[in-house]
């Protein structure tokens, strides 16, 4: 019997394992599907990463091998080239692996950390032709990061997610010529410094408020229509512009990856897309956690870790202290809030800190989160520089939450 | 060699005609123009094996289709291909589709299709509560199933081969001409083949493949039909396949589930700009969505997963168009083959054998013909199957497709099959890794390297689907990345 | 008088920058970070640099790379020409030094991944 398995040993699960072990626990085991640990850090070479957490600026794989060294520091064990196949509700894991075949773990305690897929043609449905050449920007990072093959010379990248930013950068060093990224909404939803360094450094067109609205080619894609859209994000006939590429990379939107979750029968939040959780990020079935890309697509790898650790923490005082009981307080958003991690906090938490995550559907200069029960304000916090893509987090403790009002509801409000 | 049978087309319709006949002592060929059997409309339809309730009763069409239908069903439980036999409701939204209802039954009835229903409203909506509420009325075909198109046309084209069949890939025909009785068909790489009976199966092209050698008979006019690819998590958002009262379109727009467990919603239908077009657009898919949300309004297309475009081979004939060419002796058509063209393919298989035999070919069955098909699904198998597997071959316990839970052991296998994969569709095809939701975002570079190793070949060699439809230009740091 | 308009990089505030080229006179900033940030960019733009050099390993085919600190922008490709030709071998730890020196720069380019074998 284990004290906690973690599924997945990407920078969530590494942090998550970590943060158990040093609050306690000493029979962990992560599996990974993956033949090493680190997850998509390791193909995620460009820097940037760990400046929250090391106070420096780190590539993706320096940023695993961090976290790798601490839990190899412990007696924590790895399984890797695993794959979990199911979770029963008295958190037995089957996973299957070439060495041990079909395997049974039963645990006190899980922590989901599966991570997200990227978005595809199919989600967003560009219409045209099926040719060979269209990738989404994380396969081909994969081919050339660590199969070290190239994708193609005329490239065009529909999005402008910081993956796509990263990718134009990346190809036009090797040798490819971008030819223009392309945002459907009127902003770009990468950081501003990948805008900066990765395509104005090259002087690649970002082409906001448009779209891909057709694909050439039997074979190989030979070309793109691009159209200028509307405050709807409908193409606007007559906007049409050709380019001949042999590439088209998608950097779309990433999906947290629940099928696992869901088929435990694990409460989703349709917002998110990942588990509905409570402060300390456990799920709505009893000893399991979940933290990370899998829990809601975070932008900063640094907020994944400290997410993590408090999955870690919440594991091993579960184990070693019980359970929180279920009554809680849920959490609803309004004016212009569009999610929160978690969507409830326990009740009679007292001085215990609560750190609340965030996003917003506008960019704004500046605003205040304001925490209410009741009707009545709780807490303000004062924020400046708010984007949808840029994830806010607030921190109080649970007694705040008792001071006034007696509703089982807390508000989280946006005001301007 | 000369050939007693040459078969142009490896679609599901030559597939069957070389299934079938795999079973006699014969000589056959099939050449196929594609890098892989059932590229053409064979992959890219609705999937439905249907009951048989549509087709004018005394036609062809309509015998086809209901001996089509019995035998998909012991050909799929044979040979192991994945079939649903979930059923099928044509649902009517007024009094005027009630009446049709009515005649659809009784053409069913007429063809011979056992167990068809008329239900009302309450049952209708008891068997499908997610339908549209101005629904009054279905008629419901217990036997109408789905299935994977392109394992039925592999399974038959495998079983053929492994009896003895020659199938040719990469054999586009370019010209026929027949002395003394024996055709002989010179195919675009050059190689020829000598025959004395042709079977045209070659789809949209039949028409012109005909007309190298015969004198005209029928035009395709290639009809293109769009559809949508939904997520598993939409897949049991309805149990039959749902179809809205036909009309002078065709058979309308389906919701439907896949042998697979998605969601599949199409097609229209649009004469499209040529045989080989098979591009989506926005039009069609809007139409497409908007259609089937009058049939189950709670669709969630944010589930969408793909979206693809086949083209049917209709001609100017309502009629399967099957029988020897008017001008050459010889030469038997399998043309026209439009819905209910999968359903009725084993049973088109079985007359072409018997028309081949009164045009003169004869038939004598062979002691040994080998009617099986070894698949492996893992993802399929109980706890202890699967341990078992892995402990004989540790390959099957490495996760490839994280979406479709396909392992290498699958992948690999699909890479030695009787008719092995090429391509990375290939691989799809054969063992549906890269199909899920992901698309291969994950899978597809781990299918390459798997491709590449087991082959001996280099990674940029590799095909995502068609010939020329290459993967990776070259490998980095290597002088090959100068533009 | 020739200008150029830049995002200043130093804060999440990410002001509009606006510097003349010839007298290096910023405009735009609201504190001296910005100044500073938008002449450097201007004199002598430094960017670290990331991309992959081929290893003989059991494991793997690619080694991540980057420079060990900011490289002068404008020697970025003839960089990645030189780094084409490197192949090194297994083991190889975060750190170590792969080039130095990387075309002169005085910077040196090093491995951020662990290959053991």
């Amino acid at each position: 019997m284990y004290d906690l398995i973690v599924i997945g040993g990407g920078p969530a699960g590494l942090a998550a394992a970590y943060s158990a072990w040093e609050n306690g626990l000493r029979k962990i085991l992560i599996l990974e599907r993956d033949r090493e640990l680190g997850g998509i850090l390791n193909q995620c070479i460009h820097n940037g990463f760990g400046v929250k957490t090391f106070g420096e600026a780190l590539s993706g794989p320096e940023y695993a091998s961090r976290f790798e060294d601490m839990v190899a520091s412990t007696e924590i064990e790895a399984k890797t080239d695993t794959m979990v196949l199911d979770i029963s509700p008295d958190r037995t894991v089957h996973a299957i692996n070439p060495k041990d075949g079909y395997v049974s773990f039963q645990a006190k305690s899980v922590i989901l950390a599966m991570g997200c897929r990227e978005r595809t043609r199919g989600a967003i449905s560009i219409p045209g032709t099926r040719p060979s050449g269209v990738f989404s920007a994380g396969t081909a990072q994969r081919y050339m990061n660590i199969d070290g093959f190239m994708v193609g010379k005329r490239v065009v990248i529909l999005g402008s997610g910081d993956i796509g930013l990263i990718m134009a950068r990346r190809l036009t060093l090797e040798g490819a010529k971008v030819l223009a990224c392309v945002e459907v909404m009127p902003h770009s939803s990468g950081l501003r410094a990948n805008i900066a360094r990765c395509l104005n450094d090259f002087d690649i067109p970002l082409m906001l408020s448009h779209t891909v609205t057709d694909i050439h080619g039997d074979k190989r894609i030979t070309g793109v229509t691009v159209s200028a859209v509307d405050d709807h994000m409908v193409p606007i006939p007559g906007t049409e512009q050709e380019f001949e590429c042999d590439t088209l990379l998608l950097s779309v939107g990433l999906v947290p990856e629940n099928e696992l979750t869901k088929s435990a029968g694990i409460d989703l939040d349709p917002r998110t897309r990942g588990a509905v959780v409570y402060e300390n990020r456990e799920t709505t079935m009893d000893g399991v956690f979940a933290c990370g890309n899998v829990l809601h697509v975070h932008d900063l790898v640094d907020f994944v870790s400290e997410e993590a650790t408090f999955a870690g923490k919440a594991a091993a005082e579960y184990v070693l202290n019980g359970d929180k009981g279920e009554n809680y307080y849920s959490v609803k958003t309004s004016g212009g809030v569009t999610y929160t991690v978690p969507q409830r906090i326990h009740k009679g938490l007292g001085e215990e800190k609560i750190n609340l995550y965030l996003r917003v559907n506008r960019t704004l200069p500046k605003a205040e989160i304001v925490v209410k029960r009741d009707g009545e304000e709780l807490a303000r916090f004062r924020k400046t520089h708010l984007a949808p893509g840029e994830m806010q987090s607030v921190v109080f403790t649970g007694d705040l939450l008792e001071t006034a009002g007696s509703s089982d509801e807390i508000e989280v409000a946006l005001e301007v | 060699m000369e050939y007693d049978v040459i078969i142009i087309g490896c679609g599901v319709t030559g597939a069957a005609a070389a299934y079938m006949l795999s079973k006699y002592r014969l000589n056959v060929a099939v050449l196929e123009a594609e890098n892989d059997v059932a590229i053409g409309t064979s992959k890219a339809n609705s999937a439905i094996i249907h009951a048989g309730y549509d087709p004018v009763p005394g036609t062809l069409m309509a015998r086809l289709n209901v001996e089509g239908n019995k035998l998909v069903g012991e050909i799929s439980e044979q040979l192991h291909v994945p079939i649903s036999h979930c059923g099928s409701l044509v649902i009517a939204f007024s009094d005027s589709e009630l009446e049709h209802l009515k005649k659809l039954y009784d053409r069913g009835i007429k063809n011979g299709v056992p167990e068809l229903y008329l239900l009302d409203r309450e049952e209708t909506l008891k068997e499908e509560p997610n339908l549209s509420e101005e629904v009054c009325g279905s008629l419901y075909a217990k036997t109408a199933s789905v299935i994977s198109p392109w394992d039925l046309t592999l399974a038959m084209a495998e079983v053929a081969v492994k009896n003895g069949t020659d199938l040719f890939l990469n054999t586009k025909v370019n010209a026929i001409t027949k002395e003394d009785g024996i055709f002989t068909v010179t195919a675009e790489n050059g190689n020829t083949f000598k025959g004395k009976y042709i079977v045209n199966a070659a789809g949209v092209y039949s028409d012109v493949v005909h007309e190298m050698i015969g004198e005209k008979e029928f035009t395709v006019n290639p009809t293109k039909g769009e559809y949508c690819l939904l997520d598993k998590s939409e897949g049991t958002r309805v149990k039959h396949v749902i179809f809205q009262c036909p009309n002078e379109l065709g058979k309308g727009v389906l919701v439907g589930p896949t042998v697979h467990g998605n969601l599949i919603v199409g097609p229209n239908a649009e004469p499209g700009t040529g045989r080989d077009d098979k591009a989506n657009t926005s039009k069609a898919l809007d139409f497409v969505k908007k259609t089937a949300l009058r049939s189950v309004p709670s669709i969630s297309f944010r589930e969408n997963i793909r979206n693809f475009a086949g083209v049917r081979a209709n001609t100017e004939f309502d009629e399967f168009l099957i029988g020897e060419s008017k001008t050459v002796k010889g030469f038997l058509n399998l043309a026209g083959i439009k819905s209910p063209g999968l359903t009725a393919s084993p049973a088109i298989g079985k007359y072409a054998c018997e028309l081949l035999e009164t045009m003169g070919l004869e038939l004598v069955e062979k002691d040994d013909f080998d009617n099986t098909r070894e698949v492996i699904r893992f993802k399929e198998l109980g706890a202890e199957e699967k341990n078992d597997l892995i402990k004989k071959d540790p390959r099957y316990g490495r996760v490839i497709c994280r979406c479709e839970t396909v392992t290498e052991g699958e992948i690999v296998a699909s890479l030695h099959e009787v008719i092995p994969a090429r391509s990375i569709a290939g691989v799809k095809r054969r063992c549906n890794a890269g199909m899920g939701r992901c698309q291969g975002g994950f899978c597809s570079p781990r299918v390459a390297a798997i491709i590449a190793r087991e082959l001996g070949i280099d990674e940029t060699e590799i095909m995502e689907d068609r010939a020329e439809s290459y993967v990776l230009i070259g490998k980095l740091k290597e002088g090959t990345n100068n533009v | 008088m020739e200008t150029k308009k830049m995002t200043c990089l130093e804060c999440p505030r990410g002001c509009q920058l606006e510097i003349n080229v010839d007298t290096l006179e910023v405009t735009g900033n609201t504190c001296p970070r910005g100044e500073a940030f938008a002449k450097a960019e201007i004199t002598n733009p430094l960017r670290v640099l990331t991309t992959t050099v081929r290893i003989n390993s059991k494991t793997e085919v690619m080694l991540p790379v980057r420079t060990q600190t900011g490289m002068p922008k404008a020697k970025m490709f003839d960089a990645m020409e030189v780094i084409k030709g490197v192949r090194v071998n297994a083991p190889i730890f975060v750190g170590d030094v792969v080039v130095s020196d990387l075309c002169g720069t005085g910077v040196d380019l090093i491995a951020t991944k662990n290959v053991r074998e």
